[in-house]
């Protein structure tokens, strides 16, 4: 009754469709994009419209080593995903700490710069426009940097425990794609705060 | 001993206690449970929504009323426009789409069971939410309790000085809530229709249906995330002490329109796609003939969702926009006329030449045809910034996108609802019944909203609570709120139908109207698997080819 048989049967070991996790996370990785748009239209859209003091250009100084950190573990998470892959789990472990360590720096730099502008500046995010879009923006970034690291720190328990084999490397490439977006974001974040808005 | 076995195996006959059913229902991860809770859900906020809109009209009914006061008449409004495109046209039409999505395409539950029961309850929570404002709202301060900032919030009315208490924070929060629960589901919509199609379903013979709402689901993560970012924004701005709409600090009121109005005009369009599915399955099947010019549907439906995400700022003419923008925005509003007549144009196609069948859906879908082609029209002319200038935030603007919802929308649905509760539920729903409801609808509509835009050319303004008499609007604003009271009785109708059919319908069996999708093939209502084997397709119309051996539809791909 539910199972139809067609007069021209197909074929079933062509019919490949794609991974379900990667067309998720590219759907999640579609929407967060428009909201970090939004974010940086306001950003763009309020430099050099705020009514006092302090300006990006007074305080503002550019994050050059955490961005090299943060933009290294892409290469450290991709090559982790492929040692998985092939089964070296010692190298993919290591790889994986790496990754983790770097995105823990950047998340460190970001915390010594907001500590700066606060407690140095006076800075803070309802100082002025600079302030409030700046802190929003710089923010949303760094709480995916925080979701992320919560998720890499999850399957980092696992891989400790040895849970984590060659098996899950479809799952690992998934949240290496989320990780490759959080620092291609952080791209146009610094090219935004740090380039165009001083 | 031998009695008490046969107690408890009476007991299972009579069914699970109640506790344990209701444990089922939220506790599941079946797409179809989560579809039927999707549109329960909507059709409780139905009447909810409608009751404001009736306490609206009631005090519009003759100038000078005192029905209510002037706050309760603002929160009222506030709530009907909130409720109505949030916690009813979005869920009904993600539960019609959580439901049969995954049956036309012969997939046995949606890419993410768990993160689809999660989006349901996210929205589900987002709903209680606004309404909680009613109780807790007011906070320490006195200040009011539902929202009353208008379903659009603009700055600097939704600001901390113009609007104290939480009332605003409940509207906030809810739509982020039950915003992340629609960017969730359409995840899962996407990823169901790209990844879980069954062997021979090729993106070419999917439904219309399917390929609607994955139109839709797209649009959905390009336009609810505007407004959750925005979102964000304000709590920033009313918690945080930030300035992004604070004009006296430099902010913007106008990027809070921007912003709103990016994600309010795909809106529309997010609402009425899955509206095109509905009729876009129901008209062939009830004209005896496959759909009319299958890809160029598919095709005007893309370029509807491009066009139509660079439409929003038509409705800020009247802020003072240059003309570059003007005429920018103009254009495009007129150029999304061009795929939406296609379609019409294919269901009439259709149609042409065919044995129509005069069932209720039908009727519905009919009435959809015109209706949502006079919308269009009105559309057409508010598109012109000029007559904008003169319109804009009157009732023409209120009768308007009332076509749109109501006629459009909302009759789609009803042609929905006949269509597919006898798979939902087993039953048919009573035809009699069914065109008293239709009738008596497209009677109040009509008196209602084609009337409404009368008074608007006259020069009355939305949102005021009362008005002066003798200004040639008082018998208008009359007979309106008698349409209305007549789309009262025919929803009355409706449920009465719903309820009296779920126990006394005609059995529908698995294909009551001789239809060609894959939902029909399995026994109504579906069994929890769906398909006990994957079905192969090898056309647009897997049924016809399993009923017309000798002439199937895959001869001719």
């Amino acid at each position: 009754m539910s199972a139809i048989a067609s007069s021209l049967p197909e074929t079933r070991g062509a019919w490949k469709l794609p991974s379900r996790g990667k067309v998720g996370m590219a759907c999640l990785i579609f929407a967060e994009s428009a909201i970090f748009t939004i974010f940086v239209v306001a950003y763009l859209f309020y430099i050099g419209k705020s009514l006092t003091g302090p300006t990006p250009r007074e305080v503002l100084e550019t994050p050059i080593f955490y961005t090299i950190c943060l933009l290294s573990s892409s290469l450290t998470i991709h090559f982790a995903a492929k040692f998985l892959e092939r089964g070296r789990r010692g190298a993919f472990l290591l790889l994986w700490l790496l990754t983790i360590t770097l995105g823990g720096l950047f998340l460190y730099g970001t915390g010594v710069e907001w500590h700066r502008l606060i407690y140095e500046h006076g800075l803070t995010i309802s100082t002025n426009l600079f302030g409030t879009t700046y802190y929003s923006l710089v923010g949303l970034h760094a709480s995916h940097v925080i979701a992320g690291l919560s998720m890499l720190s999850i399957v980092l328990i696992f891989g400790l425990a040895g849970r984590v084999g060659p098996e899950h490397s479809g799952r690992v490439d998934v949240l290496s794609m989320y990780w490759h977006f959080v620092d291609v974001v952080w791209i146009v974040v610094f090219t935004v705060v740090y380039v165009i808005g001083r | 001993m031998s009695s008490d076995a046969l107690t408890i195996q009476a007991t299972e006959a009579a069914g699970q206690p109640w506790t344990q059913t209701l444990h089922g229902w939220v506790t599941t991860v079946d797409h179809k449970r989560l579809g039927v809770l999707y549109i329960a859900y909507a059709l409780f906020f139905l009447v909810i929504g409608g009751i404001e809109a009736t306490i609206i009209r009631i005090q519009l009914m003759y100038p000078h009323n005192n029905f209510v006061s002037p706050q309760v008449f603002n929160r009222m409004f506030t709530m009907h426009g909130t409720t109505m495109i949030f916690f009813v046209a979005m869920p009904v039409l993600f539960g019609f789409a959580n439901y049969l999505v995954p049956l036309m395409i012969g997939a046995r539950d949606m890419a993410f069971p768990r993160l689809n029961a999660f989006s349901f309850w996210l929205t589900a929570f987002g709903g209680l939410l606004l309404y909680f404002s009613f109780f807790g709202g007011n906070g320490l301060y006195g200040a009011g309790t539902a929202p009353d900032v208008g379903w659009w919030a603009y700055a600097p009315l939704a600001s901390r000085a113009f609007s104290p208490g939480h009332s605003s924070d409940y509207w906030t929060i809810s739509l982020l809530a039950s915003g992340f629960g629609s960017i969730g589901t359409a995840i899962n919509i996407i990823a169901t229709i790209i990844c879980m199609r069954c062997p021979g379903m090729k993106l070419s013979r999917m439904p219309l249906f399917a390929w609607l709402n994955l139109v839709m689901s797209g649009m959905v993560l390009l336009a609810i995330t505007p407004l959750s970012a925005a979102q964000i924004m304000l709590l920033v701005d009313r918690y945080l002490g930030g300035h992004f709409f604070d004009t006296q600090a430099g902010g913007s009121a106008t990027l809070w329109m921007h912003f709103f109005w990016i994600f309010g005009h795909p809106e529309v369009y997010v609402l009425i796609i899955p509206c095109f599915a509905f009729v876009s399955e129901i008209v062939p099947v009830f004209s005896r003939k496959p759909i009319f010019g299958y890809p160029v549907m598919v095709g005007a439906t893309v370029c509807i969702a491009f066009v139509s995400l660079s439409v929003w700022a038509h409705h800020m003419f009247t802020i003072g926009m240059n003309a570059y923008a003007n005429s920018f925005f103009t254009i495009t509003t007129m150029v999304v006329g061009i795929p939406t007549g296609i379609k019409i144009f294919n269901w009439l196609g259709t149609m042409w030449g065919g044995k129509i069948q005069f069932k209720t859906p039908m009727l519905f879908c009919i009435g959809f045809l015109f209706q949502f082609l006079i919308a269009g029209l009105t559309g057409i002319m508010l598109s012109a910034a000029p007559f904008d200038w003169q319109l804009s935030g009157s009732y023409f603007v209120v009768a308007h996108f009332h076509y749109v919802i109501v006629g459009g929308i909302l009759f789609a649905l009803f042609g929905a609802f006949y269509y597919w509760y006898p798979k939902i539920t087993g039953r048919m729903l009573n035809e009699s019944l069914g065109k008293l409801h239709f009738w008596l609808f497209l009677i109040g509509f009509h008196l209602t909203f084609d009337l409404m835009h009368i008074p608007g050319l006259l020069g009355m303004p939305r949102r005021i609570y009362t008005y002066e008499p003798g200004r040639g609007w008082d018998t208008l604003n009359f007979l309106v709120t008698i349409g209305a009271f007549v789309q009262g009785v025919a929803i009355l109708v409706f449920v009465a139908n719903m309820i009296i059919s779920y126990f006394k319908g005609a059995e529908a069996g698995n294909d009551p109207w001789d239809a060609w999708t894959l939902e029909w093939s399995v026994s109504s209502p579906p069994p929890e698997y769906n398909f006990a084997a994957i079905p192969t397709v090898a056309s647009r119309r897997p049924l016809w080819d399993l009923k017309h051996p000798e002439d199937p539809d895959s001869r001719y791909e």
